[in-house]
């Protein structure tokens, strides 16, 4: 699509590939445990440390989408793409207060999903099902969306084998990166994506550091870059008279997001394995490394502008086909030498894997615990209940490849804005209920409904193009993240509704949790 | 349960609002100064990334010599 083959570069990637294939096989023995139990597979025997968590959930948060689509946004909108960056910081503190709490009250009662712990708390399982359908749902395209990750790179390197089954013109790589990653984290679970971690870090980490000493200094230093970014872009425009513009957006992007972050089922899945409470909190401080990783990375935007890469005609298929997505990409192809290009975009490719291998266990525990077992089959025995997730894994999967293969690839974004929206209603009952039982749970069904469709309609209303709805408070127009004024919406009628349930409902609630399990 | 970690919020642990003040748009949205060239909307933010693993590491510090864990 782009520029002719480079055998280097693709040497170099399929080596690499080839390695961390091994690997993901290799897992299923590393600290063995009886994969046929679900919280061996799907959460790896809860037996992760603070290293390994590291990786695991940077892998899990940072993925390869973010490392294509951040720079993107930056390239094409400017200053508001890097809203990652306050986003990536007011994630800590909440993981740091709250989660510990979910871990121990998980390890307590062997929960394995936040449906499974919502079920606990509130005796419902019409609420547990809100939350685990949610979770699957918003994940879907999330795993989607990854596997553009690995589209753009092999696009980028100059390989074009495809094959048409039932219709589909399917990339042949992509095929093979898809199968691969299937079958790995069908037998391994969550260890393989947590072995993998380490290496896409290795690679990641190398390349950022190459991208930020070396291409500056081609450039002409971070001066120059900033210099050839468009002036207006390049911070957010002032407050316009009666309303609070881009920086309400700016903030309640950033603040939403992280919200919903670890409401995620990867994310859930990420704090349940590692192997105590003490894992979370070290990992809430070392984390934002990553954050720095991220910001650095997101200005690879800006220096593809100072690249001057969107007029050169090597680039334009590659633009014309992925639209800014291509920046990244584009920039390594123009700035390092072969090798280097496939280190860079294997650690892009790996980078999908992960994640998307987290992601499918994260929503096959979902089905199997919330709908499977709850609805289907109760009576179901440990090895049933993980083979049951084993498959949904890989049908979640195909589901995602479909999904990339069949329909314009804006589906995915579209589906993957209003995941975030519909995620976060899942706050009150999941974190709040960390806190208390006093929310009655047909009021949180209700508040969920109202938040969902609410955020859903405000959506619609932008052509499901933005997510940044415009409020009209006291005259003052304040765009906001539409995830957070539907929660909002969602906490109003939780607790307005729990007041008046409480006080009509008799007899004590069943909660099979206490005080204690949250310590 | 005697003797586990108790459970008491502290006034150290409001330091862990300091992060949040990142959200805090009209502060860090200008050009000057700028620190190398780079505008200080993007310095700002990512030097609060820094203060941030800070804020963290003496609360755990904090939390671990009171034994009062959040």
């Amino acid at each position: 699509m782009s520029g002719p083959l480079d055998l280097v570069a693709l040497a170099v990637f399929v080596v690499l590939f080839g390695l961390v294939t091994i690997l993901g096989f290799i897992a299923a023995r590393w600290r063995q445990g009886d994969l046929d139990q679900l919280h061996e597979w799907g959460l790896g025997g809860r037996r992760f440390g603070t290293l390994i968590s590291w990786f695991l959930l940077g892998g899990d948060l940072y993925t390869a989408y973010t490392f294509v689509a951040l720079p993107a946004l930056l390239f094409g909108a400017g200053a508001m793409g890097f809203f990652a960056v306050p986003y990536s910081i007011a994630i800590w503190p909440l993981l740091f207060v709250v989660f510990p709490r979910l871990w121990s009250v998980s390890h307590r009662h062997g929960y394995v999903t936040a449906a499974d712990f919502v079920r606990g708390r509130f005796g419902s399982r019409t609420l547990a099902l809100t939350v685990a359908i949610t979770g699957i749902v918003a994940t879907m395209p999330y795993i989607a969306l990854q596997l553009v990750g690995i589209e753009v790179v092999i696009a980028a390197l100059g390989l074009h084998l495809s094959v048409t089954i039932a219709g589909l013109t399917v990339q042949l790589p992509l095929l093979i990166a898809f199968v691969i990653l299937a079958a790995y984290t069908y037998t391994s679970g969550l260890r393989a994506p947590a072995m993998i971690a380490v290496v896409k870090d290795v690679l990641i980490y190398g390349t950022v550091l190459a991208v930020i000493i070396y291409i500056p200094v081609k450039l002409g230093g971070y001066g120059q870059i900033f210099a050839s970014v468009d002036p207006s872009k390049l911070i957010l425009p002032p407050l316009p008279k009666g309303g609070l513009g881009a920086q309400s957006a700016y903030a309640t992007l950033a603040l939403g997001s992280a919200l919903a972050l670890f409401l995620y089922p990867h994310s859930v899945t990420g704090i349940l394995s590692s192997a105590g409470r003490e894992v979370v909190k070290r990992n809430a401080i070392a984390m934002p490394l990553y954050a720095i990783a991220l910001g650095l990375i997101s200005l690879m935007g800006y220096m593809a502008i100072a690249a001057g890469l969107k007029s050169m005609p090597a680039y334009a298929d590659g633009f014309k086909a992925f639209g800014s997505n291509f920046a990244v990409p584009a920039l390594l192809l123009h700035t390092f030498p072969s090798w280097m290009v496939g280190v860079a975009f294997a650690a892009i490719a790996i980078g999908a894997l992960v994640p998307a291998a987290i992601m499918s266990i994260a929503s096959a525990n979902l089905f199997t615990r919330n709908v499977y077992k709850e609805y289907i089959n109760p009576n179901c025995t440990d090895a049933q209940e993980s083979q049951m997730a084993k498959v949904v894994s890989l049908i979640v999967k195909a589901g995602g490849l479909i999904f990339i293969v069949g329909f314009p690839q804006t589906y995915a974004i579209v589906l993957q804005l209003l995941g975030g929206i519909w995620i976060i209603q899942t706050l009150p009952a999941v974190m709040l209920g960390l806190y208390t039982r006093w929310l009655h749970p047909t009021a949180l069904i209700l508040g969920w409904l109202t938040g969902t469709a609410a955020g859903t309609w405000m959506a619609s209303t932008l052509s499901f193009k933005s997510a940044t709805y415009v409020l009209h408070i006291a005259g003052l127009a304040v765009p906001c993240y539409a995830a957070v004024s539907a929660l909002l919406l969602n906490l109003a009628v939780s607790v307005v509704l729990s007041a008046l349930f409480n006080l009509v409902s008799r007899g004590p609630r069943r909660d099979a949790t206490v005080a204690e399990d949250y310590l | 349960m005697a003797g586990k970690s108790r459970r008491r919020a502290r006034l150290y642990h409001l330091l862990l609002l300091l992060p949040l003040f990142s959200l805090w748009v009209p502060f860090y949205n200008r050009i000057d100064p700028s620190l190398a060239g780079i505008p200080f909307f993007y310095w700002f933010q990512m030097a609060w990334i820094a203060v941030t693993v800070l804020v963290l590491l003496i609360v755990y510090r904090l939390e671990h010599r009171s034994g009062d864990k959040l």
